[in-house]
């Protein structure tokens, strides 16, 4: 913890990009980057490709550690960043290739054909890269950053051309955004219009490639495929349109990639991959907590709401029951708060220790009631179940019933000749 | 053994070593419709001139070497000369099938399948489960390869004629979650006249508004799509091919647990194109509308049983032909294909 002594000045000079021009160029071009991932990413997820990409970044390792052994024997600088890229490229886009031929020559399924692929080509990785630790006295030592990342170590010609790829990568996503979504919605249609599929999904993928060699220095290939992943699917929770999705998803990955490359230049030995998939976690997981209709807060609000609902309706039912002397009628069992808030809202009134209706009360029970009857009689004269059986399907529909619901309800039982009457007291 | 007489060339396949995978359809491609079903139910409106058939005189290439230990025909077997051929394809029918195979894993589904299509008509392609009705929908269009067999539409390929086709696939098929609207998933109707990498501009938005309108969904233009009913949905799919602005249409179950509002939409959608000279090919598994619904009807069990106008075709005898008598050698020859394929 050594890098610790940082004051608050320098933590808002970099942040707010005054931090020298090295350092904006990186946290720049790794911002623009996370842009980018979020939106290629969120065709990647619809696509349903994400695992895909990952295998894709695993297998970009044996490509960067056989860049460098090639390019050093021949004698060039192993440490050029396109030849590196190139390299991790060719054998990333070679997994990709090695998943569709398991998946096309035996009866494995995706999953484990990734698992495989994933596995072997970062094995190879491995090997190779301790090949060209023990065969270079020190040259090699920076290869390990690709794995977990260091934004930090980052050269500008680096960060500026990381950038540029973003920018080039996300506009060619929004131009080709029609032909994408109808692929990823439809393939089959699209392939019945005449869409060639095939040539749309490499574009998909070479997006990816482009966005995973090009995030390999920053964030490091294992974690880039958060990147890819969880922007989009946090986005998920807060947009129903394409548009929107996309363009919520490109902030979320450029927020991570911002705060990610921050991070790391303040503090240079933290590893920018793991900040910045924090960053999207958080995010991730506010989002699944908190999205208006998606999230679980609103899921369970709904749902307690309709218990409410329902314990309302049971109480104001028996009550007017008792009211119209119905067999078996009883006091409504519920707690004493409920009762209360009840109380409250003006529905019932206690009288000598036992419940009773108010007047608004009552035309809710009435309509409760009648309800119950109507669904009731439906199920026994249409669905032909028992009336005694009906009892337990009735009163989860009682109180979802709509209006519309309720019309067709009385037309389709006045067409046998049954009438409900208004359920007025006798 | 009325089978054998009217499958001869699976008794071919069933005792003729197999060759590499593959190989099987080649020899069904090259013996063609001329040894297929010559079925005493097998009405066209289109006319049959009769035609020479040299599959059986000519052997094939040295690619089906293999295949020429055939076992000799059965005795029964009729000859050559009184089998009533077609001419290849017709110019006139919206689509002409030709000798179709189609095989999943190398394991056949369809076997030499020969229809012409009568042009402005409602058409019912009816059969069980598995019978391959689907199938035959998605290897005309491409979508599943062929492994044998020809298809044109009005004397042109697939290819060429691609703009005056329409298609509705399987509601099923696709993720109604997905993240876009009613409006937008018409819209893609029209992408293949926007053109790549072109905005959905104003005009053809009108257009897929116009079509949800005849499908009585232009409330619902700006709903995300899994807000929609199953018949909501199935009517969205319906106005994206209008859009497509078609001659000949495939339908893919278009009123597979739909509601009636839908049902009614549906086929009033259907009847309107009728009238304005189109040709709809529906798979279709409600028999009882069948008459009401449709003017042909083509009875499918993994071959053609019967075919025609729905007042001939759709008799007691052929449905029985097609749900009861399913032809198990049939079946079975197309189990031997797959496992000869998979080599066990």
């Amino acid at each position: 913890m050594n890098d610790l002594p940082i004051n608050f000045e320098e933590i808002f000079d970099t942040l707010t990009l005054q931090g020298g021009f090295n350092t904006n160029a990186v946290i720049l071009g790794t911002t623009l980057l996370g842009i980018a991932a979020g939106v290629i990413g969120s065709f990647a997820l619809l696509r349903k490709r994400s695992l895909t990409a990952d295998a894709l970044s695993h297998a970009t390792l044996p490509g960067i550690a056989g860049a460098f052994l090639i390019s050093t024997s021949l004698g060039y600088s192993g440490r050029s960043m396109p030849l590196l890229m190139l390299g991790a490229a060719i054998t990333g886009i070679l997994g990709v290739a090695c998943i569709h031929l398991i998946l096309h020559h035996s009866r494995l399924k995706e999953d484990a054909a990734i698992g495989i692929v994933l596995s072997v080509f970062f094995g190879i990785g491995i090997v190779l890269l301790s090949l060209v630790q023990t065969s270079s006295s020190g040259g090699g030592a920076g290869l390990n950053h690709y794995i977990y990342g260091q934004a930090a170590a980052m050269t500008r010609s680096d960060a500026v051309l990381m950038g540029i790829i973003g920018i080039v990568a996300s506009l060619a996503a929004l131009i080709m955004l029609k032909e994408f979504m109808v692929v990823c919605f439809n393939e089959t249609f699209a392939r019945s219009t005449g869409l060639p599929v095939w040539l749309i999904d490499s574009i998909m993928l070479g997006l990816v490639v482009l966005i995973t060699v090009s995030g390999l220095q920053a964030v490091g290939l294992i974690l880039i495929v958060a990147m890819i992943i969880i922007p989009p699917a946090a986005a998920r929770f807060w947009t129903d349109r394409l548009w929107k999705l996309v363009l919520i998803s490109a902030i979320i990955g450029g927020l991570s990639g911002y705060a990610g490359a921050s991070i790391s230049a303040l503090f240079p030995r933290k590893p920018a991959g793991a900040v910045i998939v924090l960053v999207a976690g958080s995010i991730f997981g506010l989002s699944m907590l908190l999205a208006p209709t998606r999230g679980i807060l609103a899921d369970t609000i709904r749902r307690l709401r309709l218990k409410l609902l329902i314990a309302r309706d049971h109480v104001l039912e028996s009550l007017y029951e008792i009211e119209l002397q119905i067999d078996n009628a009883s006091q409504p069992k519920a707690s004493i708060i409920f009762i209360k808030l009840m109380t409250m809202r003006g529905w019932i009134m206690k009288t000598n220790n036992t419940l009773a209706l108010t007047d608004s009360g009552r035309t809710q029970g009435k309509r409760i009631h009648r309800n119950h009857q109507l669904w009731e009689q439906y199920l026994v004269s249409y669905a032909d179940i028992a009336p005694t059986h009906v009892d337990w399907s009735v009163d989860q529909v009682e109180h979802v019933l709509t209006d519309e619901l309720i019309a067709e309800l009385e037309e389709a039982l006045s067409q046998r000749g049954i009438t409900i009457d208004n359920g007025d007291p006798a | 053994m009325s089978t054998t007489i009217r499958f001869p060339i699976l008794d071919r396949l069933l005792f003729a070593s197999p060759g590499p995978p593959g190989e099987v359809p080649n020899e069904v491609r090259r013996r063609g419709s001329s040894s297929a079903c010559p079925s005493p139910s097998h009405i066209n409106t289109i006319s049959k001139t009769p035609s020479v058939c040299c599959a059986d005189t000519s052997p094939g290439g040295p690619g089906e070497a293999s295949l020429s230990t055939r076992t000799p025909p059965p005795a029964v077997y009729s000859p050559r000369s009184t089998l009533d051929a077609r001419p290849e394809h017709s110019a006139d029918s919206p689509v002409s099938i030709h000798a179709m195979t189609v095989a999943y894993a190398r394991k056949p589904v369809l076997w030499d399948v020969d229809y012409d299509a009568p042009s402005n008509a409602l058409i019912a392609i009816v059969g069980p489960n598995g019978a391959g009705k689907s199938t035959m929908i998605k290897a005309c269009l491409g979508l599943i390869p062929r492994a044998a067999g020809t298809v044109e539409f009005w004397g042109q390929s697939y290819k060429q004629a691609r703009s005056r086709i329409g298609y509705v696939p399987q509601r099923e098929s696709v993720d109604w979650d997905f993240p876009v609207s009613a409006l937008d998933v018409v819209c893609m109707g029209r992408y293949r006249k926007i053109g790549w990498c072109r905005p959905v501009t104003k005009f053809h938005k009108l257009a897929a508004m116009e079509a949800l309108e005849r499908v009585g969904m232009a409330d619902f233009a700006k709903r995300q799509i899994s807000q929609l009913s199953g018949g909501q949905q199935q009517r969205v799919f319906l106005a994206r091919a209008l859009t497509q602005e078609a001659d000949l249409y495939f339908m893919d179950e278009p009123f597979a647990g739909v509601d009636a509002a839908t049902e009614r939409a549906i086929i009033d959608v259907l009847r309107e194109l009728r009238t304005n000279g189109k040709t709809v090919i529906v798979v279709h598994h409600d028999l009882q509308t069948v008459p009401e619904y449709f003017d042909h009807v083509l009875l499918l069990n993994m071959r053609i049983v019967a075919s025609g106008p729905v007042g001939e075709v759709f008799t007691a005898d052929n449905l029985q032909k097609t749900y009861g008598g399913r032809l198990t050698l049939l079946a079975e020859a197309a189990e031997a294909v797959a496992r000869a394929a998979k080599g066990n």
